[in-house]
Parts: C-alpha cells; structure tokens; sequence
C-alpha cells in the first residue's frame, strides 16, 4: 500500500541558540492510505507542534513531510494555501463551525472555497450529511446542535473535499464521553468505509484505542509504536494504558 | 508612570484609535471652518448692506454651531465608548493586577488628553487650510473682489474650536470614568466569549412585512410628489414622515429575514467562493443593527436631500435674479386714502389730511414735491392699478370655485385682484422686455408667473371663463395664465393681475395704489449705489417723508440682489454644515458599528483560515462584507432622496428649478463619496488588522 504522509527526520527548535528548545527532534514516520493513526503524548511532548508542521500552518527547522509524494515543506504562499485546501482536511477540538452559519452552510463552504461547481457542492452535501447520519439539522445551527453532532459536522466538512489526509487535533478534547464515543465511531466509518487516512493527535487512552497504530511521543522524539494488529479494542487499549505508565508519570490524566 | 503606559496604550492602540481621531479631526477642522466665516478676507470686502445680513448669518451658525457641538459630543463619547469596550480586558488584567479603578480612569483621562491634543492640533490645522479654500467659495458666492488674497486665521473661531471641543473631552473624561466604575473583574476578563445565538426570522413573515413596508413606502413616495397639493401644512406633512421612518425599519428588518432566502435560490451565487459567508455575516450584523442602520439611512437622506436642494436654491435664485430684475427701482404708493381704516391688525388708523392729498396725487408729483432730482431717474414709467369690491380672487372662479376650494382648502380667497390696464401694463412690458398684449373690448388676460396659484387659475381659464368688472362683462382670451410681472422681485412670485382693455371702466375712486418703475440715470455700479441712498433709511427724501408720514414704499434692483444673495448663503452654509456633520455622524457610527463586533469576527475569519481561505479570500469577504454595510443604508437613503427632492421642488417650486439641480447633486456626491469614502477605507483596513491579530 501506498504511503500518503512520509515524515523524513524532522527537526523543530523554538528560541535563540543560547536558550534552544527542540519540540520536536528527529521524527520519521509513514502513514499509509487508509490508515488511522494516533499520536499520544503528554502537553509538552511536541504533538501538536508535529501536528502543526504537517498541516502546513507551522514551518519545519530541518526535514521533510512529503504528502502524496509532494514535499510540503518546500511550498509557499497561494500554493500551500491550495495545498491546505485541497489536500488536508482538518478537525478541531472546538469544532471551529462558524457560528453564523447552518451545518449545511458549515459544510458546503469547505468545497465552495475550491470553486466546486454549485450543483455538484449541494449533492455531495447531502450524501455526506446521509453517511454522516446529520441529514435532519443540516439546516439547524452550531448552537442548536449537540456536541456530538457539532463534531461531526466539522468531520463531514473535514472529508467532503476527499483530502488525501485528514488532520484530526484532540478531537474528543471538548466532549463528554457518549458523544465522545459517537465521534470515534464515526471515524472509524470514516476510516474503515469512506477509506479515509485519518492523523489524530490526542492524550487520551480511549480515544487512541480506535487508531490501527499508535506513534508515542517524548519531549520530541518517538518514544515507542504500538499496531492494533488483531487485537480487539480491549487489549489494543490496555497494550496503550501499558506504554502510558512506561512514558511516566506526568501522563497520569490519560483515561 | 500612568502617563508612560498611557503613551504606549496610544502607540499599541493606534489602529483602534484611527476612527476616532478621524472624526475628531474632520469635526474640528469643519466646525473652526464654519465659525472663522467672519474674518475671511472676502467678508471684509463686501458692501455695507450685505453686511447686515452676515451678520445674520453668523448669529444663525453660532445657534447651529451649538447644535453641532451636542452631535459630534455624543458621536465622540460614542466613539470613546467603542474604544474602551474594545480594551475590557486590558483593564481586567490591570485590575487583577491589583490596580485601582482610578488608576485606570486617569489611564484613560491622559489618554483622551493626549488624542485630544493631538486631534485639536491636526483639526486645527486642517480647518484653517480648509478655511482659505472657503474663502474662495464665499468669494464667489458673495461676488467680493477676490484680486488681494491674504491668509485669513480667526483667534476667535480657534478659542471657540477649543473651549467646545474641551467640554466634549470632559465630557467623554467623565462618561469613561462613570463606565470604568461599574466594571466588574470577572466581566472585563470573559468579555471576549461570545455567546451568540442566530436568530433567525420566519422568511414567509419577513417577505410580507417587506411587502407592506414597500406599500407604505410607495405610498409616501406618491404623497410626496403626486400628492403634494393635499399636503398644504405641516400636520399634513408630519404622518408621511413618520410613515417613511416607520416603513424604512421595516425594511431592513425585513430585508434581513429574506434576501438570504432569495440568494439561496441561486445556487451559482450562493454556491460561489465564500459568499455563503459574507451573506451570512451581513444577516446577522444587519439583524443586531436594524435601528442604526435606519438611523444612518435616515441621516444620509436628510444629508444628500439638504446638500442639494440648499445648494440648487442659491443656484436658481441667481439665475432668476437678472430676469426678474429688469429695472433699477419699483416704487409704490397707497391711492385714496380714507379718513380712517382697520389695519391688518384690527387696530384703526386715522390718516391726516396732508396724508390723503398725498395719496390722490402720483408718485413723481410726491417726489418732485420734496425736492427729489428727477433727473436722477431715467426710463420712468407711472402707472395705476384698480381693485373693485365686486372681483375678489374667489370670484376670479365663479363656476370653479368649490372645486378649487376642495383642492386647495387653505388658501385665502378674499384678496381682491389686481386690474390693469392694457397700455399701462404693454408699456411697463415693453421696457421689462416681456411680452405684450392686445385686447379685444371684452377679453381679459391673466398675467402670473408664480406656478403654483397659475396652476389653481388655469383650472378656471381652461372653459370660458367671465369675469364682470366695472359693470362690464369680460371673457378670458388665453386658455391658461401668461407668463409676465410688474413688480421686481427675487424670483416667480407674481400671484395674477388681469389685464383689461383701455375702454374699461376703471374709475379714480377704485385706483388702489399707483406704481412708478424707473432706472437710475446712471452708468456705472457706484453712481448707481449712490442713487440708491436717496432711498434708503438715512437719505435725504427718505426723511422729508417721514415728517409729513407719507409712505412710499419700494423694492430695487440692488436691495433685491443683496438680500437674495444673502439669504441664499445662509441657507446654503447651515446646510452645508449640517450636511456635512450629518454625513460625519453616520459614517462613523456605522464604521464603529463595524468595527465592535470585529472580535467575533476575528474567530470566525480565524476559521475561514484554518480551513483553507487564503488571504486573497479572506480580504475579498471583508471587503464585500464591510462595502454592503456601507451600501445598504445609502442605497435606500438615495432612493428617500430622489423622492424627496421632488418634493422640494414641487414646494419650493418658484425657488428651485430643475436645471440647476444637478451641479449640486454632482456636489453632493462628491462629498458624500470622499468622506464616505475615508471611513469605509479606514474601517476595512481597521478590520483587516483586526482579523490579522494574533
């Protein structure tokens, strides 16, 4: 199988050469399409700053991302911005749904952006919304909504433009646990049915137990790979909840 | 070390303060521009008569100048306003740093200090430029001799500029401090979480209401100018103000809950780039904002209707002035007397002899009488006019007159008309230049130019129309009024005279004034002035009549022209100065409107970004977002306007004439285009910072 994401030893300091801090230093990894992979780690590991250098809104120190064969690190300006838009889709802790805008609203300005012709946008909308089963608040507002269906809205906006990769940041951050549990199952729909590569960086042991493989992070290095294999849920999860108490115990909050 | 951090807050806070400090400084310099009218070098320059009515008019800006000062105070605290919500949490942290409220009014009081100076400073120094390039303008508008320009600054507008503007930052000073003590920690911190929820107005609801509000509106616009004769006085006039107020809420409010729907039904533009967007968030802001937008709207109208009708009315009067002044003096004098008489007050007068011999006698014989040089005056001309008891301007109907009473309730038909003779009047004509008239022994003519009483007077003439005068039997020759006047006046105000063949049977004891119109013997501008003071109020004929109390009365040429012209400026300046400061008013409200909830937009741009916007899109939508905020009111105020200005024409029909109409609506434009302009560009770059923020 292909690989959509190669990460080539990346480097990523923040401050001056007296006072270096390296958040990430030398990553390499692959993501292969239609893989859902997690990344764990404590706050302060350098997750989502290595979430933040493959989605493009951070810039790399040393290294390469290639996505699809193409090497992100080297695009600028209105390309990476059409990179961004076309290639990755994204899903937030806080939903980042526009207020002011229905969940149908939500959804179609993620294709309306890439100038999709309009009649394709209003089809591919409602057969998202049926996948996604949102298709009776398509025309409700974020705040109408619960949480679980705020989330995935932002999921149905993240993969309607059919990106290569979809970029997913703590996305069960700002949920309780049943919604939470909605959300993971939609991406497992989405991973396992839609044929989606899903990237989700998270420090949440339940969350991280639907992923196929789990990359663990250190202050900046990988720590350890965990692969789901055959095992069910159950033992994929207590395989996490081992290597957490190996990471330390500063990630005491995982469960 | 307050006044350090004021500084820096001023530095840091730039970009906010921009909007304030522009409409601290267009306030200031329009408002020193309007009070240092009086030592501009073309004012020092202008005849003695005229001068009066400058007087006139400076007393009159002093009262609007405080009127101005009362908007612009509230547009400032307003502003002010703007600037300190947008900085709660700059106070929050400052309080949980253990600062005192205090501490933080004096904060903001060395703040407003120091903008005020420097916006006093700029203002001033704008106006006095701006001073100088209106000197020109009142030159012109005054006619003054323009050859020896000298800078002009006024010390007394300058010291008025500052002491009002110091009441308003005292204002402003105190409204902060007042503001400041009600904080609450807990709310300065949270202040930028929002918690907003769409509402969202039933679309088939909004569609009627627009249709009603259309309804009202069209009929208010037909009131305004189809139906403009029943509208005769002001309590008449006051429901369809009201009825427009009322219909232009509704339609924004309405506007609001459909034009969504409307752009929903076409995918291709709902569909496209991020105009769901930009939609969106003109819905929502337009559906907070619903009463100031219709504020703004109304202002605009009112601002583009003044600016141009003001402006047109100077125009026409001018252009009117030299025809309807064919002749340097028109003089008039009361004919048979009686012993005594009811004034228009009730009151009775008794005339004395001396009086009523005067009065059978003519005009030249008075003059000549009193030792008035007749070889003064050239082309004179002396004519009687005749009132009966039995013509009245109602009986001028006959068969007509409940149908023009119907259609004209308010008017007075009790005033007896004035009869002419054919020659007398032809030879008053013949030296106007207007047209002159022959008449068979039963024809008569009516001769008036005022538009409005023409148009009352044709629905009679329209049929055969007879009038019995002096026990004869006349009919009208003319279908309609004829064009023509005798006596000079400033514009078309000649309410009817009927003209009457020579046989008619006018006797002495009917003659109801005498009229003698002349010109000077004179060739130039100052032999003719000099003329002139004969007959005014410290000349030498003047007096003599006025110990034997015989009143001559008259208009000339140039009293005419003097007051005209002021009169004319008086009006053009206030409105140019109330226009302008209108405009000022609603430009920035409706930038700051903008601008206040741009912490919301920031999140929501914010997000645009995260999903793939590209600057280039995100500026795109601010733009359209900011410039259809800025269009809506002006688009309906424009078309308010268009009807509007009908009406004026239609009421100041004799003033006003359509021609000279578009030199001042190009004038408007221009005006409202440039500051409009200022603020709208400074509000999208605001914005466009505002967003950028990290």
């Amino acid at each position: 199988m292909e690989n959509v994401l190669e990460v080539k030893n990346i480097e990523k300091y923040y401050g001056s050469k007296s006072n270096l801090t390296k958040a990430i230093d030398n990553i390499s990894f692959d993501v292969k399409k239609g893989e859902f992979v997690g990344i764990m780690g404590a706050s302060g590991s350098g997750k989502t700053t290595l979430l933040n250098c493959i989605s493009t809104i951070d810039k790399v120190t040393a290294g390469h991302i290639y996505i699809n064969n193409e090497d992100i690190t080297k695009l600028k300006g209105n390309k990476l911005n059409k990179f961004r838009r076309e290639e990755l889709g994204f899903i937030f802790q806080d939903f980042n749904l526009l207020d002011t805008l229905t969940a149908y609203e939500n959804i179609a300005i993620a294709l309306t952006i890439q100038k999709v012709n309009a009649n394709d946008i209003d089809r591919r909308v409602k057969e998202i919304a049926e996948k996604l089963e949102i298709s009776q608040i398509l025309n409700k507002y974020p705040y109408q909504v619960s949480g679980g269906q705020k989330q995935r809205i932002a999921s149905a906006r993240a993969i309607i433009t059919n990106p290569k990769i979809v970029l997913a940041d703590e996305p069960t951050g700002a949920l309780d646990s049943k919604s939470a549990r909605q959300l993971l199952d939609n991406f497992e729909y989405l991973n396992k049915q839609l044929t989606a590569t899903i990237l989700m960086v998270t420090h949440d042991a339940f969350t991280a137990s639907y992923a196929d493989r789990i990359l663990f992070i250190k202050d900046g290095k990988i720590f350890n790979e965990l692969c789901k294999g055959n095992d069910t849920r159950k033992e994929f999860f207590e395989k996490i909840i081992e290597v957490v108490s190996l990471l330390g115990g500063e990630l005491n909050d995982v469960i | 070390m307050l006044f350090k951090l004021s500084i820096k807050n001023i530095k840091k806070s730039f970009k906010d303060y921009a909007i304030y400090f522009i409409t601290l400084v267009l306030g200031i310099s329009i408002f020193y521009m309007f009070n240092s009218l009086d030592s501009q070098q073309a004012m020092l320059d202008i005849s003695a008569s005229t001068r009066d009515i400058i007087k006139l008019m400076l007393g009159m800006l002093n009262i609007v100048s405080v009127f101005v000062a009362i908007i612009l105070g509230l547009l400032i605290v307003y502003a002010n306003g703007f600037l300190i919500n947008r900085r709660k949490k700059e106070f929050g942290i400052y309080m949980t740093l253990g600062m005192s409220k205090r501490q933080i009014s004096k904060i903001l009081l060395i703040e407003t200090l120091i903008v005020g100076v420097l916006s006093l400073g700029v203002g001033l120094i704008f106006g006095i430029f701006g001073s100088q390039l209106m000197s020109i303008v009142v030159a012109k508008l005054f006619q003054a001799d323009m050859t020896k320009f000298e800078f002009v600054f006024s010390m007394p507008a300058l010291i008025k500029t500052c002491i009002y503007f110091a009441i308003m930052f005292l204002a402003t000073i105190v409204f902060n401090t007042f503001t400041i003590s009600r904080y609450r920690i807990i709310n300065l911190l949270n202040s930028s979480k929002k918690n907003e929820k769409v509402k969202m107005k039933n679309p088939i609801i909004s569609v009627i209401v627009f249709i009603i509000a259309s309804i009202i509106l069209g009929y208010s616009y037909w009131k305004v100018t189809n139906g403009v004769p029943t509208l005769s006085t002001i309590d008449k006039v006051i429901p369809i103000i009201i009825l427009g107020v009322i219909s232009t809420i509704l339609i924004f409010w309405s506007l609001s809950g459909f034009i969504l729907r409307l752009v929903q039904n076409s995918k291709k533009i709902y569909l496209k780039d991020t105009n769901i967007f930009v939609l969106r968030q003109l819905n929502n802001k337009i559906n907070t904002n619903i009463a100031s937008i219709s504020v703004i709207c109304l202002m605009l109208f009112m601002t583009i209707t003044i600016l141009s009708s003001a402006l047109s009315l100077r125009n026409t009067l001018e252009a009117e002035l030299d025809k309807m002044t064919p002749v340097d003096i028109n003089l008039y004098k009361i004919a048979n007397l009686p012993e005594k008489s009811i004034n228009m007050y009730g009151k009775e007068v008794i005339y004395t002899k001396e009086q009523r011999e005067d009065s059978k006698i003519t005009i030249r014989e008075t003059l000549e009488n009193n030792g008035f040089n007749m070889n003064l005056l050239k082309d004179v001309i002396e004519i009687p006019i005749y009132v009966t008891e039995e013509l009245k301007f109602g009986n001028f109907f006959s068969n007509y007159l409940d149908e023009v009473k119907n259609k004209y309730p308010m008017v007075n038909f009790g005033s007896p008309e004035m009869l002419i003779k054919m020659s007398d009047y032809n030879e008053i004509a013949k030296l106007y230049g207007n047209e002159q008239y022959q008449l068979e022994d039963n024809e008569y003519v009516v001769v008036c130019n005022f538009d409005g009483i023409a148009n009352m007077r044709n629905m009679a003439l329209k049929g055969e129309n007879i009038l019995k005068i002096a026990g004869k039997e006349y009919k009208n020759k003319f279908k309609e009024c004829n064009d023509g006047f005798i006596q000079l006046s400033t514009s078309k105000t000649n309410t009817g005279i009927i003209l009457v063949p020579d046989s008619c049977n006018l006797t002495e004891d009917i003659k109801e004034q005498q009229l003698l119109v002349a010109n000077y013997n004179a060739n130039t501008k100052e032999e003719k002035e000099e003329i002139e003071k004969q007959f005014q109020d410290e000349g030498e004929l003047t007096k003599k009549l006025k110990d034997k109390k015989i009143e001559l009365d008259g208009v000339t040429k140039i009293s005419i022209t003097e007051s005209s012209v002021g009169l004319a400026t008086i009006v053009t300046f206030i409105a140019i100065y109330l226009g302008i400061i209108f405009l000022i008013a609603s430009a920035a409200i409706l930038a700051l409107k903008q601008l206040t909830e741009s912490s919301d937009n920031k999140q929501r741009y914010e997000i645009l970004r995260k999903i793939g916007c590209d600057e280039k899109m995100i500026n795109k939508a601010l733009f359209r977002q900011i410039g259809i905020f800025f269009l809506a009111p002006l688009i309906l105020a424009i078309i308010h306007s268009i009807f509007g200005i009908q009406f004026l024409l239609i009421m100041l029909d004799a003033l006003i004439s359509r021609k000279q109409l578009m030199p001042s609506i190009i004038f408007t434009t221009i005006s409202i285009g440039v500051i409009y302009g200022i603020y709208f560009i400074s509000t999208y770059i605001e914005s466009k910072n505002i967003i950028k923020e990290e």
